[in-house]
């Protein structure tokens, strides 16, 4: 697997981008990790966004959908789409260090 | 004497009570199915119903006459079941205690939840054919769709039969063509996916037929309103698409009696079970099956099915004390319609995608690939669905672990 360096760290990554260990993660990476999604500054809002994944990841061993989200974030799926113009779950999930969410077949 | 609650008489209430009832002896064990009606609706029929090749009368049965003698039947909605007591309080005031608890309640359509989709235009130009209601009005809607844009829109996954809709498309080209009026007719096939399908190598086969077929493929399209009035989906990210007739599969969850339930769904109201013995994780002597598990397995008939088998016997096991069998795959399969006397069949599990080859075996009904023997297979399907598969027998060849050896695995490119 590829590796990619954030925060001045080497993390092994999938293909297309995410953590493939999640406990290589570091705060510190998220503001690099959001700039390659094209998000310039962390907000308090995508901040609150990013540790709750990180929360849920860790409580079930993966993290919400944009459903799931907007409703147990507190965070309506209007605002998340403001927030992660490119699909909240996935870049939240890409900013957060853990894996892809997994789509349902 | 002990007693089962199974809650919902539908495909995976049904066939696991029967399963059920032949292994345990009648003088130590009660079966009771609860549902809130006596309507057994063969729900992969739904979709035929809108292009009049089937009736809503055709595809429903009371649940009480599919039940096994033995099974006792309580019609009745349920308010919510007390995993602390052990009790299930029905929709009537009444309770009924529970030795085991199967919940079999399938998934609900939340079609609210979504911006406009039940406001103006709902039923008049906006439609899902997921209810028998809906399936009949679109049948005199396309009746008299003359021209202009069809979408076909999935709002989110999960969904019950995730082929249906595209199945829904694909006929939808056939009857309009077969009338003279396809070049009038925009198709497109809207979805949050970024493919046809979720998985890749049937993702690509469907995208083929779509294209073949004229249908206009919109992915990754998240689906945040509905405007019947005007006539437009609005996505969360900002695109708009214009329609003259929507076909909207609206969101999914767990009923929402399990939202009521302490501690036994989960944000969607479904109920977190173990991926291979299907019990509950809430409790031990609690099972689920079907639609209604967190399962990543598709949420459809045959998945039921093949749950069933497992469910039962580690009810039993349960019973006895023993070890549960944790042998559930995911297999499922499917036939998808693509029209014009042809069919696809797809065959998988939580491990394997879909792949091109033969069902059960080498020799066997083609997969992935358009035939005529299996749109004969999708015909006779609810023959053998009332007489086969509810009454809990074992179908001939038709296994619950999901056969490889009929499958070509492709070379990864």
């Amino acid at each position: 697997m590829p590796t990619a360096t954030y925060a001045g760290r080497d993390v092994v990554v999938t293909e297309d981008g995410f953590f493939a260990d999640p406990e290589q993660w570091t705060e510190e990476m998220a503001p690099e990790l959001a700039r390659a999604e094209g998000i310039d500054a962390l907000t308090e809002d995508h901040w609150r966004v990013v540790k709750f994944m990180r929360r849920e990841y860790e409580e079930k061993g993966a993290g919400p959908t944009v459903r799931v989200l907007g409703k147990t974030s507190g965070v309506p799926i209007k605002q998340l789409y403001l927030l992660f113009p490119k699909g909240p779950a996935k870049v939240a999930a890409k900013i957060a260090g853990i894996p892809k969410p997994h789509g349902c077949i | 004497m002990r007693r089962i609650v199974i809650l919902g008489g539908g495909t995976g209430g049904t066939l696991g009570a029967n399963r059920l009832r032949k292994a345990l002896d009648p003088d130590d064990y009660e079966i009771v199915v609860v549902d809130r009606d006596d309507r057994h609706v063969y729900q992969p029929g739904l979709l035929f119903v809108p292009f009049g090749l089937t009736t809503i009368d055709d595809i429903v049965r009371p649940r009480s006459e599919q039940l096994h003698r033995g099974i006792a039947f309580r019609s009745s909605g349920i308010d919510h079941v007390d995993l602390e007591t052990e009790t299930v309080h029905l929709g009537d005031g009444t309770t009924l205690g529970y030795d085991v608890l199967v919940v079999a309640t399938g998934a609900a359509l939340v079609p609210e939840e979504t911006e406009g989709l039940t406001g103006p235009g709902w039923m008049e130009r906006v439609f899902t054919f997921y209810t028998p209601e809906g399936a009949a009005a679109l049948r005199t809607a396309l009746d008299h769709f003359d021209g202009g844009r069809l979408v076909v829109n999935i709002v989110d996954l999960p969904i019950k039969c995730p082929v249906a809709p595209l199945e829904f498309t694909f006929l939808a080209d056939w009857f309009f063509r077969e009338r003279g009026r396809r070049d009038q007719v925009e198709l497109t096939y809207v979805t949050p996916l970024d493919g046809a399908f979720t998985t890749p190598v049937a993702a690509r086969t469907l995208a083929g037929l779509l294209g073949e077929k004229d249908v206009e493929l919109v992915t990754e399209f998240n689906t945040g309103a509905v405007d019947g009035e005007g006539g437009r989906l609005h996505s969360y990210d900002g695109r708009d698409l214009p329609f003259d007739l929507a076909v909207v599969i609206p969101l999914h969850g767990g009923q929402p009696w399990v939202g009521r339930s302490l501690g036994l769904g989960d944000d969607l109201n479904f109920v977190p079970t173990d991926l291979h013995t299907l019990q509950s994780k809430a409790r031990p002597n609690v099972f689920a099956l079907g639609d209604a598990t967190d399962v990543p397995a598709s949420k459809a008939g045959s998945v039921a099915h093949f749950e069933g088998e497992v469910l039962a016997g580690n009810v039993q096991r349960y019973l006895a004390g023993q070890e549960l069998d944790g042998s559930f795959d995911g297999h499922a399969n499917c036939f998808i319609e693509t029209g014009f006397g042809k069919a696809l069949l797809c065959d998988f599990n939580y491990d394997t995608e879909p792949l091109p080859g033969h069902y059960p075996d080498r020799v066997g009904l083609p997969l992935l690939k358009e035939s005529r023997l299996n749109h004969l297979g999708k015909l006779l399907f609810p023959f053998v669905y009332w007489h086969g598969l509810l009454p809990g027998r074992d179908l001939p060849g038709v296994h619950a672990p999901m056969p490889t050896r009929g499958k070509v695995v492709e070379e990864t490119v």
